[in-house]
């Protein structure tokens, strides 16, 4: 594949690791959080830590828009779906997020009633406006999830829902923000007081920074002085990012800097966060798997466009559900523990049968970890 | 009028109603034009209820049988079409245990109101690859459904086949130290089906890649009549299967990325969808595990095939009680190639 290949070339890989390992001084540890899943995922994926010297540590973040979707939200996804008669569309990942009562969206559709209503998987907000338009009777909410990446399409089928007069099409909206998700952590106890979350840098946004820009990070960079290196999703891109923290690091420096910058600008794009600030404002606070509620964390649709929005069409009631007592999903997401850490990783939580949320994408710390990883907790024997 | 005249199905604007699947002369009709018509050999001619043949074995032979219901979405795609797939998949299963196959059934559920026009191109669909597979469907049963209760037509196909002496394939087989092939470019299938969702706006190229597997694995075993594992990758792809057979034969396995072989389209695809092509069906492929000393012969008699040009050693059977199969990764690092959880969803960002 020209242009995918490139990124993943495993000479280069083994180029920049020999640099790492070379700059990285051997007196200290350095320990990244990479925000996003999709980072997750693909150092997983590649066993990038196989290259890392065991002086550079990898924190997984709360950058998975699966993962911190808390139970509530899915549960009034179901509720429309199974009570009021409403088909509900969503992103593939969101289909097996457990929810109350041991059900999620995929247990949820065996038992909708077929004849009105269903829960089905599309790949774009889209399909969900084209499938209101084609069957007017349908009642048909797109259940939007994810972090600023997504949120400019969803913005825009709300629009253009409004200027159709699709009576029969709203939207469930659970857009989050990611900046407010890296002040939480950067808040958060573990890393300001007991300082038992180490934190050296951040591997920054891929897609979610070709939206808002590298600009909202130099806020995190100044003021608690972690530096921030914007990475592309490929692996090469990552381990050129933990390069580049590395040196800031050894050169006390924290500045915002930019490794995708095939893709990044420090404006973003405008027009995307024009569109959204037209559909969306923020909401006062939202609920977070793991980090709880977070102040102005995430959007909500404006009033003008309240007829597509499926909290006020449908009068939706959020309710806390608290996690599985014993899952750690919370303290994993703020990267106080690891997937291994979990007495039900592996065990009772697998990716068949997921407890918490970080089990279920692929881009979940526990998917990653014991989908690609889990044989370096093990001592593998010969039988 | 013409005496004893019956008006022919009418293949053009003609649809299955409930009385084709209810016993009488409209079922008879459809069986005779259509079915009997293209699958015609001595067997159905007889127009028994049974197929009755007699199997002439040689000492230490074994008889097989396997079977595969087919319920893909959509009915046409690139390369193929649920027909050729039904006989293809159990011409396969059967294949797999290093068998001949010898005869098919097959039994379709047919939803009222499917066009009777593409019934008839499926059903020569089918008649065409078993007359290409030299594997005659012998016996059949058709039922018909009301409206809403079936997707089009479901076939079942099942087959029966005899393993010649000396040849024990099996999925508890494979030993520390084995060698792993697999019979061409994987991800195939399954990528040509997902283009043509109709949720899915894109173009491309990949055709399906279902074939009928028993002629590479006859000179597959001529070759090497030792092969510890046969087995074709259909569903989960071949990541899946391995695991099954990791699992089966208490073993573990380390395979090698780069030598896996996956067409760039298809890559690219799986890429754009979020999807691992090491978990994608395919519909013509195997894998084959035998003793390291025979994989050099055995490579080379799969490449000789016309369904084995692209055949690869993909990696190595070791001892390991977790069953895990491992990859090293062309980045240079080593992963897990997991069971395939639920059905493989795309991702959001």
């Amino acid at each position: 594949m020209k242009y995918v290949d490139e990124f993943r070339d495993g000479d280069v890989a083994r180029g920049l690791a020999a640099a790492i390992t070379r700059e990285a001084r051997a007196d200290r540890n350095y320990s990244f959080m990479e925000f996003c899943g999709g980072h997750t995922h693909a150092i997983s994926r590649y066993g990038v830590t196989d290259l890392l010297p065991p002086n550079v540590r990898m924190i997984h973040g709360p950058g998975c828009p699966v993962c911190v979707l808390p139970i509530g939200r899915i549960d009034l996804a179901i509720e429309l779906a199974l009570e009021r008669g409403v088909t509900i569309c969503t992103y593939g990942d969101c289909m097996r997020v457990p929810a109350s009562e041991s059900l999620s969206l995929l247990k949820a559709k065996a038992l909708v009633d077929k004849t009105r209503a269903d829960i089905r998987m599309i790949y774009s907000a889209t399909d969900a406006l084209a499938l209101a338009r084609a069957e007017p009777q349908r009642e048909v909410v797109f259940f939007a999830i994810g972090f600023e990446t997504t949120t400019p399409p969803t913005a825009l089928v709300i629009k253009q829902a409004k200027a159709e007069g699709l009576a029969n099409f709203s939207v469930l909206c659970n857009h989050v923000l990611t900046p407010a998700a890296i002040s939480s952590i950067l808040e958060s106890p573990e890393v300001r007081q007991y300082g038992t979350v180490p934190l050296d840098g951040f591997v920054g946004p891929a897609h979610v920074s070709t939206v808002i820009g590298s600009q909202p990070y130099e806020f995190f960079a100044e003021e608690y002085r972690k530096p921030v290196v914007i990475a592309g999703f490929e692996p090469l891109d990552v381990m050129q990012a933990i390069r580049m923290l590395v040196r800031q690091v050894n050169e006390g420096r924290a500045e915002v800097e930019n490794e995708f910058t095939r893709a990044v600008t420090r404006e973003g794009n405008l027009k995307a966060q024009q569109l959204v600030s037209e559909v969306f404002e923020l909401r006062r606070s939202f609920e977070w798997r793991g980090l709880g509620e977070v102040p102005y964390s995430a959007l909500r649709i404006r009033a003008d466009f309240a007829a597509h929005d499926a909290e006020a069409k449908f009068a939706l009631e959020y309710r806390s559900v608290a996690d599985n007592k014993a899952c750690e999903c919370g303290a994993i997401l703020r990267g106080v523990k690891k997937p291994q850490d979990c007495k039900l990783f592996a065990t009772v939580c697998t990716p068949e049968n997921p407890m918490g949320s970080c089990m279920v994408s692929s881009e979940g710390a526990c998917a990653a970890h014991f989908t690609y990883g889990r044989f370096r907790d093990i001592d593998v024997v010969a039988a | 009028m013409k005496k004893g005249y019956v008006r022919p199905l009418d293949l053009k604007h003609g649809r299955v109603d409930m009385s084709h699947g209810a016993g009488g002369r409209a079922m008879a009709q459809l069986i005779e034009e259509l079915f009997l018509k293209a699958f015609d050999n001595e067997w159905l001619r007889q127009q028994n209820d049974q197929a009755n043949f007699a199997i002439a074995t040689v000492p230490g032979s074994r008889m097989v049988m396997a079977t595969d219901s087919h319920v893909v979405s959509p009915l046409f795609f690139p390369g193929g079409d649920i027909g050729c797939l039904s006989v293809h998949g159990t011409i396969n299963d059967v294949a797999m245990a290093g068998a001949k196959p010898l005869y098919l059934a097959a039994s379709f559920i047919i939803e009222e109101g499917f066009a009777l026009g593409e019934l008839a191109r499926i059903v020569d669909s089918m008649a065409r690859a078993a007359r290409e597979a030299g594997v005659p469907i012998v016996t059949g049963d058709t039922k018909v459904v009301e409206q809403g209760k079936g997707d089009g037509v479901f076939i079942t196909t099942t087959g029966i086949g005899v393993v010649p002496p000396g040849v024990n394939v099996s999925g508890d087989r494979a030993r520390p130290g084995d060698a792993i092939l697999v019979s061409g470019f994987v991800g195939d299938h399954g990528t040509a089906i997902m283009s043509k969702r109709e949720s899915l706006a894109f173009d491309t190229e990949i055709v399906s890649d279902t074939a009928a597997l028993h002629g590479l694995v006859a000179s597959m075993v001529d070759a090497v009549p030792d092969i510890h594992v046969l087995r074709d990758p259909t569903r989960g792809g071949l990541a899946t299967t391995l695991n099954e057979i990791a699992r089966q034969a208490g073993v573990g396995m380390m395979l090698e990325e780069a030598a896996i072989p996956v067409q760039p389209q298809v890559n690219a695809a799986c890429e754009f969808l979020g999807l691992d092509p090491l978990y994608v069906a395919n519909e013509g492929k195997l894998v084959a595990i035998c003793a390291t000393e025979h994989a050099d012969l055995l490579l080379a008699a799969m490449r000789a095939h016309p369904l084995g040009t692209y055949a690869a050693r993909i990696g190595e059977v070791h001892a390991d009680t977790h069953h895990f199969v491992q990859m090293k990764t062309a980045f240079g690092g080593k992963r897990i190639v997991d069971w395939l959880s639920g059905e493989q969803l795309p991702r959001i960002c």
